[in-house]
């Protein structure tokens, strides 16, 4: 009976005061788990000590859809994976799937790319950025962010008919070449941005509550992070040089100049300079693409039939929310046998608890909106 | 007017209760932020500066106890309808509900075991608004249509 009692006294001074623990459940409608993610926290006071995230509420069976259709009939289910950044996924395909053949693209076709790539990079941290500040409580930010992003839209609108979800590219390279009106927008773009990200700036980066909610919160050091095998703007925010850009070079990378940018604490403050960066650079890669941007067509000739030969593949790029990457298994047939997405949200979502405990429970928020993640991909 | 026709001073004027009514509750649609998947990009784009929802009267609340309408933007799976049901229910009456997308309207491309074929499963739906996704002026048509259905709604006797 001693015993017993002895564990009871420590339980009671393990928490604050000798308070119970409480248990609550925030999402999935919650207007800042950004879509649909279920998160049940444990709390002692303010104070989280564990947490639980209940995904699968957007599962929507697209790896099972692969299996069902041909090649090329996927690319518009891969925009509606990580929908803020459509472009990019249908990159992540194309090229996983480019990998089977040994097609010589276009290097037209391979510079658009990589310009569309940068283009939704952008449109991607500008809503990260709008729904971020959102959360913590900033309106202006969001206005102005999207007044940007309706810029991007357009450029994609122009260029391929769709807002969101363009399904851009094909197997070989683009549907058709771009309209030279794409090009002359683009560059319109590309010069007004640098100074609206500025502008971003001007309201955020020295502000006094923005620095109070962000930094020294939600720390992650560059050895947790590769062990939970996180990537994107996350891991280069603990200080981490690893963009696949640079270490796997697809598109038309080889041939680009920017700077990986890195930050030094891995806290929410540093991930925000490290997105902020991002979107410097992109704009410095369009601007290199749309002054080599070579001509002559935009396809190169495949098959009528995409038939891959027997085997297996890894791909992986660079999305904005870090690596995004298609293993296939070919049986010889139209139709993949299996179809494997490896979504950066889904794995850097397996830092939250690591990032939260200890935390305030409305840190939370501004730690979920820091990693910046998208359900769609995260439930498949 | 006839009748009544100079009868009051000028500070006065003469509507039907169900005009009136009808009228105060299409001006000022609260919907309830539910963006589930794509096109809650969408609506969110509804309601940012080029866009601007707020000229009709939209403004956007995050809680279902302060809502009038629920946009479904996105595909409903079956672990979510339950949730979906849940803060239907919480909206005080009269409440109205607009499917945006295929997917909420039918599935949309999903056809399978995950994904319930449209919300109207569920809950009973106002207007539909095709498109995947739809763009920002097609949920204005869609906010556009609701406004025309309470128009014609009646208060005093349903």
């Amino acid at each position: 009976m001693v015993g017993v009692a002895n564990v009871s006294r420590i339980d009671q001074q393990s928490t604050l005061h000798g308070t119970e623990e409480l248990v609550i459940n925030m999402g999935p409608q919650h207007p800042s788990t950004h879509g649909v993610l279920r998160v049940i926290l444990k709390l002692d006071g303010e104070t989280v000590n564990d947490l639980d995230c209940d995904i699968g509420y957007l599962h929507r069976g697209t790896e099972k859809i692969g299996e069902n259709i041909n090649y090329t009939m996927f690319i518009p289910y891969t925009d509606r994976l990580d929908y803020i950044a459509a472009p990019s996924n249908n990159l992540a395909w194309v090229t996983a799937v480019e990998k089977f053949f040994d097609w010589e693209i276009p290097m037209r076709a391979q510079y658009i790319r990589s310009m569309v790539g940068e283009l939704s990079r952008i449109a991607s941290h500008l809503l990260w950025l709008a729904t971020h500040a959102l959360d913590i409580g900033a309106m202006t930010v969001f206005l102005w962010c999207f007044r940007e992003r309706e810029m991007v839209l357009d450029l994609f609108e122009t260029a391929f008919g769709g807002r969101l979800t363009v399904n851009a590219f094909r197997l070989g390279g683009l549907h058709e070449d771009v309209p030279e009106k794409f090009l002359q927008l683009t560059q319109e773009f590309v010069d007004i941005f640098p100074s609206r990200v500025d502008d971003y700036e001007t309201l955020l980066t020295n502000n006094r509550i923005w620095l109070q909610r962000t930094r020294d919160v939600g720390i992650i050091s560059a050895e947790d992070a590769m062990d939970l095998g996180l990537t994107g703007p996350i891991i280069r925010g603990s200080g981490v040089k690893w963009d696949l850009r640079r270490a796997k070079p697809y598109a038309a990378y080889p041939y680009l100049d920017f700077v990986v940018p890195i930050g030094e604490n891995g806290d929410i403050y540093d991930r925000y300079l490290v997105r902020i960066e991002e979107l410097r650079q992109s704009t410095y890669i369009i601007q290199q693409c749309l002054e080599q941007l070579p001509g002559g067509p935009a396809s190169c000739k495949t098959p009528r039939t995409i038939k891959p030969p027997e085997g297996e593949i890894y791909h992986s790029i660079e999305n904005p929310k870090g690596e995004f990457g298609f293993y296939i298994v070919s049986d010889g047939t139209t139709t993949p046998y299996r179809v494997r997405i490896r979504p950066p949200s889904f794995i850097n979502l397996g830092g939250l608890k690591k990032l939260c405990v200890g935390q305030l429970v409305a840190d939370v928020v501004a730690i979920i909106g820091s990693i910046d993640i998208v359900l769609g991909e995260c439930d498949r | 007017m006839g009748i009544v026709e100079g009868k009051f001073s000028d500070n006065f004027i003469t509507s039907k209760v169900d005009s009136l009514v009808a009228w105060a509750r299409k001006s000022a649609l609260w919907p309830m932020t539910f963006g589930l998947a794509c096109c809650a990009i969408e609506m969110m784009a509804s309601g940012a500066a080029r866009y601007d929802f707020d000229r009709f009267g939209v403004i956007f609340r995050a809680t279902p106890r302060q809502s009038d309408v629920i946009i479904v933007a996105g595909t409903v799976t079956h672990k979510m309808g339950d949730a979906i049901r849940k803060v239907y229910d919480q909206m005080p009456e009269p409440r109205w509900v607009i499917a945006m997308g295929n997917c909420a309207t039918c599935g949309g491309p999903y056809a399978n075991y995950a994904v319930m074929q449209g919300v109207d499963e569920i809950i009973p739906v106002d207007v539909y608004v095709p498109g995947c996704p739809p763009r920002p002026e097609s949920l204005m048509w869609g906010v556009m249509q609701l406004q025309k259905k309470i128009e014609q709604e009646k208060y005093i006797r349903r």
